[in-house]
């Protein structure tokens, strides 16, 4: 009697397929990711029903954070030249007589907390080293403080472009910090203002959540 | 592994002395690639924020412009303070001498608080001619703006809370989150006309007086 031969099957388990997906989703999260740009403080923004999106580019940002330290930055994520431009501008207006290198090196930086008289001192630090630079935040009172000039200056650079103002609060920061970024801003006569916040759902029932149902009925 | 050792490998012999060449196999191991993969991927999940930031529209008035300051109804205004650890104050129309319309509530209770007064704003509402064209302009909506506004079918309705005007005033112990928290409740309630202002001397005594009663 013949025995009966059981054909002996590879266990090899081809991979290939596997390794396609698994490609296949990084290379979807690469895309997707967008790295946040370093900022010398972590920011807990508040959230908010509103729906417009966070604009990349021509617009001046005031971030103020839980103990009331104010920084000013500018993004121009386009046309890095218009970073540099501002910094000349102030650097004219100020005479703080920053040197070309330093100049150069506020177009790197993300963004700046520090009074006129430190400026020199923080864009002297390169860029990477910036963060374990303790910053004290642009020194603000009832009138603006010097985070008035900031905003004059950047403003008069960014002339005939549509500038957006955003203003970027922490969760714990008190009222009046707020108050004092809008007094500098309201002194140089602007009014408008995109609070940065994280976006949450109209609570159902109330009247935007049946007003966002009937604009999204018109939409289809 | 893939794939478990079989032992041997390559063919199998033919008696003594038969030498073959080992046939080697061209597959290529892919675990320590899709290892690497699934890494990358997880690192790239840990370091993506799903949810991007929103913005939020203010306006803020002129210091100077004190025009407009007075025109608020006194059956329509509401003003809501906010004091520290979240406690909100709010009071109807004029704040009485002896403080029997100022109340305390929280942020949970703000909401039924805009919704009342609205309901009964629209109640005591009197048809003018500042109304028909408020319906008008609702009616047509606007498609030159962006995003449009699109025609309200409830346009007849649009102007009947024209007299409600709310009032908003941080402490300086709130914080910024309570102020976009009440700002957004505007939104959520669509409240058209509010504002945010100073506290007065009187009110700023009055919630101290309350925060001691309470014992915080």
């Amino acid at each position: 009697m013949p025995s009966v031969k059981i054909p002996r099957k590879s266990t090899f388990v081809d991979m290939t397929p596997f390794v396609d997906v698994a490609f296949l989703i990084l290379t979807f999260f690469i895309m997707a990711t967008k790295f946040k740009p370093e900022e010398p403080v972590e920011i807990k923004t508040p959230n908010s029903v509103s729906t417009k999106d966070l604009p990349e580019d021509d617009a001046i940002q005031v971030t103020f954070d839980s103990s009331g330290r104010v920084f000013f930055s500018v993004l121009a994520a386009k046309d890095p030249t218009i970073k540099y431009n501002v910094i000349k501008h102030i650097n004219e207006t100020r005479s703080l007589g920053l040197t070309e290198a330093e100049m150069k090196n506020f177009a790197r930086t993300a963004s700046v907390g520090v009074p006129f008289s430190g400026l020199k001192q923080l864009l002297a630090i390169p860029v990477e080293d910036q963060k374990n630079f303790k910053q004290p935040g642009i020194p603000l009172d009832t009138l603006g403080g010097e985070l008035y000039y900031w905003i004059r200056d950047a403003v008069g650079t960014f002339t005939g472009k549509k500038l957006l103002y955003l203003i970027k609060g922490d969760n714990n920061a008190k009222y009046p910090a707020f108050k004092q970024v809008l007094t500098a801003f309201k002194k140089n006569e602007i009014f408008k203002f995109q609070m940065i916040t994280m976006l949450e759902d109209a609570p159902p029932g109330s009247e935007l959540a049946i007003l966002r149902n009937r604009e999204k009925a018109a939409s289809k | 592994m893939a794939s478990i050792d079989e032992g041997g490998g390559g063919g199998h012999k033919k008696g003594p002395g038969v030498k073959k060449a080992k046939k080697l196999s061209t597959r290529v191991d892919m675990t320590p690639m899709v290892d690497l993969g699934f890494l990358l991927i997880t690192f790239f999940i840990f370091t993506t924020t799903m949810s991007s930031p929103t913005t939020m529209q203010l306006y803020m008035p002129k210091d100077t412009d004190e025009k407009d300051q007075n025109k608020a109804k006194e059956s329509g205004a509401l003003t809501i303070l906010l004091g520290k650890n979240n406690v909100v104050y709010v009071y109807r129309g004029q704040l009485l001498p002896d403080a029997s319309n100022f109340h305390v509530t929280t942020f949970k209770g703000i909401r039924d608080t805009i919704i009342a007064m609205k309901k009964d704003v629209i109640n005591a509402h009197v048809h003018d001619a500042g109304c028909t064209k408020i319906q008008e302009e609702a009616r047509v909506g606007n498609d030159k703006v962006k995003p449009p506004i699109l025609p309200d079918p409830n346009w007849k309705n649009a102007c009947l809370d024209k007299d409600l005007v709310i009032v908003i005033k941080p402490d300086d112990e709130a914080t910024y989150k309570n102020t976009i928290d009440i700002l957004d409740e505007m939104a959520i309630s669509a409240v058209k006309r509010y504002a945010m202002v100073d506290l007065f001397p009187t009110e700023k005594a009055l919630i101290q007086e309350t925060e001691k009663r309470g014992g915080n």
